[in-house]
C-alpha cells in the first residue's frame, strides 16, 4: 500500500514536470509537484514508524523557516545565486542521509552493492555541495568571477580524484569508517577545485549541471536506502539538468568538457585592449532617442548587464514608450544571456514584459535584417560577429545574435572592455553602430526622458 | 532481482521519462524548470526524515537532524520560489487584464 501512495507522488512529480513546460500550465505543475512531495513526506511520517520525533519537527521547522524567507526575500537578479545554494542543499542533503548509514550500520558487514551506493552517494553528494558553494560565492561576487587558474590545477584534480577513488575501495573492502569521511573530504575539495576554475559567462552551464547532479544525488541516496521514490525523483531531475546542460554547451557551440576544463577567457585580453584603440561613435541619450524614437521596430538585446543595473523596468518603460509612438518591440534572448539558462525571461517577467515579447535565437534571428534599431543592454559575446566571421577568434562557430545586419545599433555599456571572453567586439566600431558609455538603467532613463521631449 | 538490479531498472526508465518530458520546454520557462526540479531533488526528504526518525546514536540523529533542514529547505523555498517566478509569467491579455 505504501509503495503505491509513493508511486502516486512520483507520478505528480512527472505530471508537474510536464505541465512546467508550458507557460500556461507552468504553475499548476509547480503545485502538482509540490503537493506529491507534501503527500511523500506524510506518508513517511505515518508508515516508517518514528522514534525521534524532536529531531524531526525541529528539522522540518528550521528548514521550513529558512527555506520560506529565501524564497520571499530573494530578488529577481539574485536567482541565479539562489538557484546554486538550492542545488548546494541538496546534494548536502542527499550526502547526509547516506553518512547516517555510514554512522549506523556495521560496515564490515556490507555487502559489496551497498558500499558501492553508499560511497556513490557521498561523492556526488558532497561535490554538488561544494561545487554549488563556490558557484555562488562567484555570481554573488565573494570570489571574482573570472577563471581562478594556477600552474598544475588539472594534475591536482586528477590527483584528488585518484586519491578519492584509491581510498573509496579500501573503505569498501575493509570497512573502515574513517575511509568514508575521507572520501567526503575529498569530495567537498574536489567540488571546489572543479568549479573554481570556471568562469562566470559559463554559469549557465555549470548551474544546470549542478542541478543535474542534485537530482543524481537523490536517486544515489535512493539506491542506499532502497527507496523508489528517491530514485525516480533524481532520475527526473537529473535528466531535466543534463537536457539544459547540453542546450547551454550548444548554445556556446563548445563542449562540456572545455567548459568544465578550459579556464576559458583568460586569453586574449593584450591583442583585444590593442584593437580597443580604434575609433568608436559615441551616442548621447538624444542620439539614441532620435533613432529609437523614429524607429518602426526595435530589438532589444540583453545581457549580464541588465541584471547587474537591475535595468529590467527601466528597458519595460522604455519599451512602452517606443509602442506608444507605433513601434514594434520584442527582446531577442540568446540562450546563454546571463548566468543561468533562462535569467533574462524571468528579470522582464518581473518587470512585467509579457512573454509573447519575448523571441529566443531561432524566432529573432531571421527578423534582424529588417529591425530598424537594435538595442544591446549589457550584452556582449552573444551579439560578437566575430563568433561569424573569424575563424581565430575563441569564440569562432558559437551561435549568436546577427545585430550588425540591422539598421541602426546601439551599445549600451559602460566601458569599452571587452566582454567576459577577453574577446574584442568588432560591432563597436561598425559604421552603423552607435556607443552608448553609461550604466544600463541611467542609460535608459535618460533615453526615456528624451524621447519624451519630442 | 536483486534490489540493485531493480533500483537500476526504476533509474533508467524514470530518467527515460524525464528527456521525454523535459526535451521540449520553451526558453522563456528554463529558469522555474530548473528550480522547479530542484525542489522535487529535494525528494531526498523522505530518506533524511527515515534517518532522523530512526537514527539508533547520537551522531546519526545529529546527521539526520542536518539531513532534514537542508532538504526541507530545498523543497520549500525550491516550490515557493518556483511558484513566486510563475506568478510573474504573463502572456501580453493577461497582462492587459491585470492593468484595468
Amino acid at each position: 500500500m505504501t509503495a503505491i501512495l509513493y508511486l502516486a507522488s512520483a507520478v505528480a512529480f512527472i505530471v508537474g514536470l510536464k505541465r512546467l513546460g508550458g507557460p500556461r500550465t507552468a504553475r499548476s505543475g509547480n503545485r502538482i509537484a509540490a503537493l506529491g512531495m507534501l503527500a511523500a513526506i506524510v506518508i513517511t511520517l505515518v508508515t516508517e514508524g518514528i522514534l525521534n520525533w524532536g529531531v524531526i519537527v525541529g528539522g522540518l521547522v528550521v528548514g521550513a523557516v529558512l527555506g520560506a524567507w529565501a524564497a520571499v526575500r530573494v530578488q529577481m537578479t539574485a536567482m541565479p545565486q539562489m538557484v546554486a545554494i538550492f542545488n548546494g542543499l541538496g546534494g548536502a542533503a542527499s550526502a547526509l542521509v547516506a553518512a547516517t548509514e555510514v554512522v549506523d550500520t556495521d560496515l564490515t558487514t556490507l555487502s559489496a552493492e551497498t558500499a558501492v551506493t553508499i560511497l556513490v552517494s557521498v561523492v556526488i553528494g558532497w561535490i554538488t555541495f561544494t561545487g554549488s558553494l563556490v558557484a555562488f560565492a562567484k555570481l554573488q561576487g565573494l570570489v571574482p568571477g573570472r577563471p581562478l587558474t594556477f600552474a598544475g590545477q588539472r594534475l591536482v584534480n586528477g590527483l584528488i580524484v585518484v586519491g578519492a577513488i584509491g581510498v573509496a575501495i579500501w573503505a569498501g573492502v575493509t570497512g573502515e569508517q574513517v575511509g568514508y569521511w575521507v572520501v567526503a573530504g575529498l569530495s567537498l575539495l574536489l567540488g571546489v577545485t572543479a568549479v573554481i576554475p570556471i568562469g562566470g559567462a559559463d554559469m549557465p552551464v555549470v548551474i544546470s549541471l549542478l542541478n543535474s547532479f542534485s537530482g543524481l544525488a537523490a536517486a544515489a541516496a535512493g539506491f542506499v536506502i532502497e527507496s523508489n521514490p528517491l530514485i525516480i525523483g533524481g532520475a527526473l531531475v537529473g535528466a531535466a539538468g543534463l537536457i539544459l546542460t547540453v542546450q547551454m554547451t550548444e548554445a556556446m557551440n563548445r563542449s562540456l568538457a572545455n567548459v568544465l576544463f578550459a579556464g576559458f577567457g583568460t586569453e586574449g585580453a593584450t591583442e583585444a585592449a590593442l584593437m580597443s584603440d580604434r575609433p568608436v561613435k559615441r551616442a548621447t541619450p538624444e542620439d539614441a532617442a532620435i533613432s529609437l524614437g523614429y524607429a518602426d521596430s526595435v530589438m532589444i538585446v540583453p545581457g549580464y548587464g541588465l541584471a547587474v543595473a537591475q535595468a529590467q523596468h527601466a528597458a519595460r518603460e522604455l519599451a512602452d514608450v517606443l509602442e506608444g509612438r507605433g513601434a514594434k518591440v520584442h527582446y531577442a534572448i540568446h540562450p546563454v544571456a546571463g548566468r543561468m539558462p533562462g535569467h533574462m525571461n524571468v528579470l522582464l517577467a518581473e518587470a512585467d514584459v509579457p512573454y509573447e515579447q519575448l523571441l529566443d535565437l531561432e524566432q529573432a534571428d531571421p527578423q534582424l535584417p529588417q529591425t530598424d534599431v537594435v538595442l544591446i543592454l549589457g550584452a556582449n559575446d552573444v551579439v560578437n560577429p566575430s563568433a561569424r566571421d573569424d575563424p581565430g577568434s575563441a569564440i569562432y562557430g558559437m551561435p549568436i545574435l546577427n545585430v550588425d545586419r540591422a539598421r541602426t545599433v546601439i551599445v549600451v555599456k559602460r566601458s569599452l572592455s571587452p566582454g567576459f571572453a577577453g574577446i574584442d567586439n568588432p560591432l563597436f566600431y561598425n559604421e552603423n553602430t552607435l556607443m552608448f558609455f553609461a550604466d544600463a538603467k541611467e542609460a535608459l532613463e535618460q533615453t526615456v526622458s528624451a524621447l519624451r521631449t519630442f | 532481482m536483486s534490489a540493485l538490479l531493480v533500483g537500476i531498472t526504476v533509474f533508467v526508465l524514470a530518467a527515460f521519462v524525464g528527456f521525454e518530458v523535459i526535451s521540449k520546454v520553451p526558453p522563456t520557462l528554463h529558469t522555474p524548470l530548473m528550480s522547479g526540479a530542484n525542489a522535487i531533488s529535494g525528494i531526498t526528504i523522505i530518506g533524511a526524515l527515515s534517518a532522523a526518525g530512526l537514527g539508533a546514536t547520537p551522531l546519526a540523529q545529529a546527521l539526520g537532524f542536518f539531513a532534514v533542514v537542508t532538504a526541507t529547505v530545498n523543497v520549500v523555498g525550491g516550490f515557493l520560489v518556483t511558484d513566486r517566478m510563475l506568478e510573474m509569467f504573463k502572456s501580453r491579455s493577461e497582462r492587459e487584464r491585470a492593468r484595468k
